[in-house]
């Protein structure tokens, strides 16, 4: 997994709640066995006018001008900004992997759906929930700043806006750990081997016909 | 020592290791599989060189991207067929029971799973599809994880967790004639929201909750993930027991002797702390239907679509103004006018026996409306099926009108050939209303089956309680 330490990054604003993680990859592309190349079909149906399916050449579409993600201000955005609920809906990782290769690499929300915000951590994504009010404060601010940037730092788990406001926000110090270094969970945990070993034997003897 | 919740039972039950901050092991005791989000998950094994934890845990089956029709004929779609065969092979290399597409006992994993009685109270079960939840019904602790989780579960036979929050949802007295768990699921998460579980494990309790059958159950778990819960769950009371007696993969003598002694201890104690209730009358539940895009946005079949003019803030009121637009519906129309052009009856919500026979007894001796263009009915799994043809439920379907398909996750996600085209309105049992979850352009009200049927003979909503 990639590392995420320290991040100066273009802001893209998406103005609205409980998306849901079919709308951030449509069902199509989950035909797909592999993990990458999932980004040019991020939030398909929002930003293509035509139906996409799995093959096309992406680049010939026509798009939807008016989808805040084509619009020049924002290309080559490493921010997104999103309201409540973002991520609802679907266990679908390629969600994560979707925005992970269209270059996104943060996310701030009000809220996040549970499944989506452990599947972002997982693929060098960081979901930073931030109080409401600030969310608002800030589309406001990417709104009327072309151009706007933000500095997120892990490690001092910070967010700063271009006037030198801080923002602190919350992670999870596992989550956190995993991500500066880029640590895969499997290693970690199988450094636990044997007491997985011990509970399983233990389970096992308690419940003899879960292991039938 | 306090009074402890089905969810703290079962959660301590399964804590192999936890850090100071909570961050715990939880060992996985059943490990349900299938073609969309485990492919990546395999590769990432064999790229590790890692192998099975535990290859008994898991059982494996292709549910969303399979035909409902002409299965003889195998997957026209190649990109589809190559996610199948991937299944086929992964399952034959690493040895996995895998129920394939052609076998009698395949169907949708949230259906088969506890007709093979391989969900099991007690259980943590896991699976890569949000609605694992569905399992929680038997007194097991079931969410929905993704890939990256897959594969870990897979390779270590645990997942990386931090215990959530405990939310009672209680439901008390009886439920009026027509109206169905599908329709308590829908006013639950019309009252609390899609966000309303996030960070919760809900337990649904309560007489109307105690009177339901097992499958009802299912289709009120199905939906705590639709409230944003990744987790549902209902104590395990003599309607568990005796569902489960006698299933291919349920223990059986001595062992089911033993079982049901611990199974008995699965409920909530009295005077056990959530961090939040709900309450609602079972008795003011009315048939639900869903207006907008999430599955928040619904109301009764006596409501009508609101107007965004009266939403709670301006967050809510651009939702429902977009929700109406993408509907195409005018704020303030009877839910009961609304015509429709397609009806899907089936999913992990609604695809059990139950429900086909709840449909059935709508449709038997009348006509799908002409304005329908299309009327299906998706049995949940292959034993459904043979169990609805025995009983002649699809001849009662046939004779009204509707077509009666092979099992699958069909319509509900779109991701075969059965969609619906753009604009299309469809009476759906399913339990996402999202834009385009059924097809591009698509509009989806969500309905329990009984409503359901009703609204293909009618062409329109109609109050099935009034039937």
């Amino acid at each position: 997994m990639r590392k995420f330490e320290l991040l100066d990054g273009l802001v893209a604003p998406l103005d609205r709640a409980n998306v849901d993680t079919d709308a951030i990859i449509p069902k199509q592309f989950l035909k797909s066995i592999k993990r990458s190349g999932f980004g040019p079909n991020a939030f398909d149906e929002w930003r293509y006018l035509d139906h996409g399916e799995p093959g096309m050449d992406n680049s010939k579409r026509p798009l939807n001008k008016e989808f805040v993600l084509n619009l020049p201000r924002y290309q080559g955005a490493q921010i997104l900004l999103a309201r409540e609920n973002f991520g609802c809906g679907s266990s679908r990782e390629h969600a994560p992997w979707a925005l992970e290769d269209y270059g996104f690499r943060v996310i701030i929300a009000p809220s996040f759906a549970d499944i989506f915000f452990h599947n972002c951590f997982k693929n060098g994504l960081l979901p930073i929930k931030l109080e409401a009010a600030k969310v608002d404060a800030l589309f406001k601010a990417v709104e009327a700043n072309a151009g706007y940037r933000l500095k997120v730092g892990l490690e001092q788990q910070t967010i700063t806006t271009p006037d030198g406001t801080v923002y602190k926000f919350e992670v999870d110090a596992f989550r956190k750990h995993c991500l500066l270094n880029g640590l895969d969970d499997i290693g970690l945990t199988l450094q636990h081997v044997e007491d997985i070993r011990a509970y399983e034997t233990k389970h096992r003897a308690a419940q003899p016909w879960l292991f039938a | 020592m306090s009074a402890k919740t089905l969810y703290d039972k079962l959660w301590d039950s399964h804590v192999v290791r936890q850090e100071a901050d909570g961050t715990a092991l939880l060992y996985i005791d059943r490990h349900l599989v299938h073609e969309v989000t485990s492919p990546q998950a395999f590769e990432g094994l064999k790229l590790a060189k890692r192998k099975l934890w535990r290859t008994s845990s898991i059982l494996a089956v292709a549910d969303h991207n399979v035909p409902t029709t002409n299965r003889a004929a195998g997957i026209a779609d190649p990109v589809s067929r190559l996610q199948v065969e991937t299944l086929d092979a992964n399952c034959a290399e690493f040895k996995v029971t895998e129920f394939k597409m052609n076998d009698a006992r395949q169907g949708i994993v949230h259906v088969i799973g506890p007709e093979q009685g391989a969900t099991l109270p007690g259980m943590t079960v896991v699976c890569g599809d949000s609605h694992t939840s569905t399992h929680g019904a038997f007194a097991a602790l079931a969410h929905g994880i993704g890939t990256s989780e897959v594969e870990h579960v897979m390779a270590t036979q645990c997942l990386v967790a931090k215990k959530s929050k405990a939310m009672l949802v209680k439901v008390e007295g009886a439920l009026g004639k027509g109206v169905t768990a599908k329709d308590v699921a829908l006013a639950v998460i019309g009252k609390i929201g899609t966000a309303g579980g996030t960070g919760y494990a809900i337990e649904f309790a309560g007489s109307a909750i105690r009177a339901l059958s097992m499958e009802g159950r299912m289709t009120l778990c199905n939906m705590a993930i639709e409230a944003g819960a990744r987790a549902g769950m209902v104590a395990a009371d003599e309607t568990t027991l005796a569902y489960i007696k006698g299933r291919p993969f349920a223990p059986q003598g001595e062992q089911w002797d033993k079982a049901v002694a611990y199974w008995r201890t699965l409920h909530s104690e009295e005077g056990a702390q959530f961090d939040a209730v709900v309450e609602l009358d079972a008795a003011g539940i009315r048939p639900q239907v869903t207006w907008g895009t999430s599955p928040e946005m619904v109301t009764s079949i006596d409501g009508r679509v609101p107007d965004p003019a009266s939403a709670p803030d301006a967050v809510k009121r651009g939702d429902w103004e977009r929700a109406l637009a993408y509907m195409d519906l005018k704020a303030n129309t009877p839910i009961g006018e609304i015509r429709i052009d397609k009806v899907f009856i089936g999913s992990c919500t609604n695809g059990r026996i139950e429900d086909m026979r709840a449909a059935a007894t709508v449709a038997k001796g009348r006509k799908v409306a002409a304005n329908v263009k299309l009327a299906m009915v998706v049995p949940g799994s292959g034993l459904v099926k043979a169990q609805a043809e025995k009983e002649g439920l699809d001849k009662v379907f046939i004779e009204a009108g509707f077509e009666w398909r092979d099992p699958g996750c069909s319509m509900c996600l779109a991701m075969n050939d059965d969609r619906l085209e753009p604009g299309e309105r469809c009476a759906a049992t399913s339990n996402r209303n999202f834009e385009g979850r059924q097809g591009q352009g698509g509009r989806t009200h969500l309905v329990s089956p009984a409503m359901a049927a009703a609204a293909a003979i009618a062409g329109h909503f109609i109050d099935v309680s009034k039937e």
